[in-house]
């Protein structure tokens, strides 16, 4: 069994705050993590790694600097971790950024073998568009399963899965040929605590660096130039008003409590 | 997955004392391994943020080079307290803005990543996120350490626990007793953020230039020590105070910083600054007679895990590295002859006596005691002082002379004649 794992890091969405006298979010001192969904995905690919055996293979396109969730992914489990890294990249939004993931994954399926599974996470916190995994899946023409939460059944020498997803109305379970790629939800597993060679090992593992030199890319489908999406306008949320304290008895509290809300509720009728 | 995981060394904790050991031993070939609790090295540490540079002679061929440091320090300011006023000491010296410096400002969580990154290039393996558990004893001897991971227990010749103040080895080892309330101090910290030129210009000091002002009084209500550093584009502003202190005075920490933040000597350096970080730690400050047995068989204790801090020249990392050094020296010695007993390894002892820590340390050992036995010394000595400045700079028409008796009359009555006679004798005793 092959799987392989997109992941990307993203700045602790929880860390960030707002200035909003003008308007623009405080990175600094904000610490990068592993999108917490693709933490979800590699786990899974490890799990089935141990259960059938063979690899998992993980790729985050990014800087330098992204070596370190590849690192975390090490940790975890995974194998092999590939850093696609180039200038050329700078910008991308997620059509730019689907096609230069494709291309490097199919390098790392030149290097490493064909993929059974391909994992990501259903979205990364920090621009939540959840859009580069499916399209990822569309360039490959592969069955794609989104906000996956449980992977029921996975019958490695069939080539096929049983796999349940979330939707709006519940759940729905389906059959998928494999390969197929699947986008995870937080609720897919827990978070195993790693056994220590596994660590040892991720410090001892290179990071395998993937670019324009080793990789087919067509640089009119890369970078900023070749994003259609555009920012036309940022704004603000409104600063959130500070809750007011009430103290008092709980006849009192009980007053002023209705006394707040009830206008509110005849408003609504 | 079942094979021994098999060193020479295990290093427990990546802090400065931990790194340092493991550097001196990897360069000597050593086979050493590095576990860290935390995501990575530094990122549990918490510091004032002075680095002096003399301890990194034999750890890494220049310092600072390429290590992150924010500036190096030319002034030192001491002040001590009181309500709405203060009374200082400083020491500006050209010498200071001579290469190699003494000391710089520096954030604990980019210097240990830096210092481990070092301790990696010389071969040290580390690794984050695994929390050492406890020992694992054979006969007596410390063979290995039990981690919190599946498949965790590590085995090797010889275990260096640098841990840090909460030292979960040298507890479970039997070394230490249970930490007592007067000897650590709680520090809070925040790291304000101000434009490089508005430091520079509040400072009075230009390119990489910095000050430090230490402070301490009546201001506060307990045994407490504040700092206000300059980094390259904010201040770490931090206070301190005895936990036997905090909890008896009912003190949140918090309030602490906000109250020291609000001295009209400390309000106009910090004026418009954002709030970047706030950061909180405990610091040993019980000194040399609340330090734990420093060998045993197959295990060395040092830096904060050893109470290396010396609280009154506000020393801690540069004992850290030292002994961290001593501790990797030591072993390669006892390495000859592969004999890693509490016995071959006693000269890691004698190193440290022979040096600046233990001496250092030995000669305040009275002091931590001293200070929480004797309120005034902290409390009533600063307002004194802080009036008799104001009485003696304050033209009001009374002549000097019935000032001078007056500060006088007001230090007999608040003091007593004896007293002070006995507490400048037992300051001189502990400090001299």
């Amino acid at each position: 069994m092959h799987a392989l794992v997109f992941i990307k890091q993203v700045p602790d969405a929880s860390q960030v705050r707002v200035n909003y006298e003008t308007g623009t979010l405080i990175r600094e001192g904000v610490p990068a993590i592993l999108n917490p969904f693709e933490a979800h995905a590699v786990e899974e690919a490890v799990r089935l790694r141990e259960e059938y055996g063979g690899k998992v293979s993980v790729i985050t396109m990014g800087p330098p600097q992204a070596t370190e969730a590849l690192k975390e992914c090490l940790s975890r489990g995974a194998d092999n971790a590939y850093l696609l890294s180039d200038r050329v990249f700078a910008g991308s939004d997620t059509l730019a950024t689907s096609y230069a993931l494709y291309e490097g994954a199919k390098k790392i399926i030149e290097l490493e073998g064909e993929v059974d599974l391909f994992f990501a996470g259903k979205q990364a916190i920090d621009g939540d568009t959840a859009q580069t995994g499916p399209g990822i899946a569309t360039r490959f023409d592969m069955p794609l399963v989104t906000y996956l939460m449980k992977l029921d059944e996975v019958n490695i020498d069939k080539k096929e899965a049983v796999a349940t997803r979330l939707t709006e109305f519940g759940q729905e379970t389906l059959k998928v040929p494999l390969p197929a790629f699947f986008t995870v939800e937080e609720t897919l597993n827990e978070l195993s605590h790693a056994p220590l060679p596994w660590l040892i090992k991720a410090a001892q593992t290179e990071i395998k660096m993937l670019t324009g030199e080793n990789v087919n890319l067509d640089r009119e489908q890369c970078g900023l130039r070749h994003s259609p999406t555009k920012v036309k306008k940022a704004f603000t949320p409104e600063k959130r008003q500070r809750g007011e304290t009430l103290t008092g008895s709980v006849e009192e509290l009980t007053q002023k409590t209705s006394d707040i809300l009830v206008p509110f509720l005849k408003k609504e009728k | 997955m079942s094979s021994k995981l098999e060193y020479d060394v295990i290093v427990v904790g990546a802090g400065p004392a931990g790194l340092s050991a493991a550097i001196v031993l990897a360069k000597a070939g050593v086979k050493v391994i590095v576990l860290e609790r935390g995501k990575f090295p530094g990122s549990k540490n918490v510091m004032g943020g002075v680095f002096y540079s003399d301890c990194m002679k034999g750890i890494v061929d220049e310092f600072p080079g390429k290590a992150p440091v924010e500036r190096h320090v030319i002034e030192q300011r001491m002040w001590i307290l009181d309500d709405g006023s203060s009374v200082g000491f400083n020491h500006r010296n050209d010498l200071f803005n001579k290469k190699p410096y003494n000391c710089h400002t520096v954030f604990r969580a980019k210097l240990d990543r830096w210092l481990a990154a070092e301790a990696e290039k010389a071969g040290a393996l580390i690794i984050n996120n695994t929390v050492v558990r406890a020992p694992l004893m054979e006969n007596g001897k410390v063979i290995g350490v039990k981690t919190d991971r599946p498949d965790g227990d590590v085995f090797a010749n010889c275990v260096i626990a640098t841990d840090g103040v909460n030292s979960l080895f040298a507890k479970a080892m039997g070394l230490r007793k249970k930490i007592k309330q007067d000897a650590v101090a709680i520090a809070v910290k925040e790291v304000i953020g101000l434009d490089e030129e508005v430091i520079n210009n509040r400072f009075n000091i230009t390119g990489e230039e910095g000050v430090t002002i230490e402070m301490t009084g009546s201001y506060f209500s307990g045994e407490t020590m504040a700092f206000l550093y300059t980094n390259k584009k904010s201040v770490s502003l931090g206070v301190g105070m005895v936990l036997k202190d905090v909890i008896e005075n009912k003190i949140n920490p918090n309030d602490l910083i906000e109250k020291l933040k609000k001295h009209p000597s400390v309000a106009p350096l910090i004026a418009g600054g954002e709030t970047k970080e706030f950061l909180a730690h405990l610091i040993p400050e019980g000194g040399y007679k609340e330090m734990p047995k420093l060998v045993g068989n197959g295990v060395m204790i040092a830096g904060d895990a050893a109470m290396m801090v010396d609280a009154i020249h506000r020393e801690g990392s540069n004992l850290a590295i030292t002994s961290g050094k001593f501790a990797a020296e030591a072993y390669l010695e006892a390495a000859k002859n592969g004999d890693f007993s509490e016995k071959a390894l006693l000269p890691y002892v004698k190193k440290l006596q022979d040096s600046f820590v233990l001496k250092d340390l030995k000669k305040y050992k009275g002091v931590p005691e001293l200070l929480q036995t004797n309120k005034r010394l902290l409390l009533k000595y600063p307002k004194l002082l802080n009036q008799a400045a104001f009485e003696m700079l304050n033209v009001d028409g009374v002549p000097v002379k019935d000032k001078e008796k007056l500060i006088w009359k007001t230090v007999k009555k608040e003091i007593g004649i004896g007293n002070l006679v006995k507490d400048l004798f037992k300051l001189w005793r502990n400090m001299a």
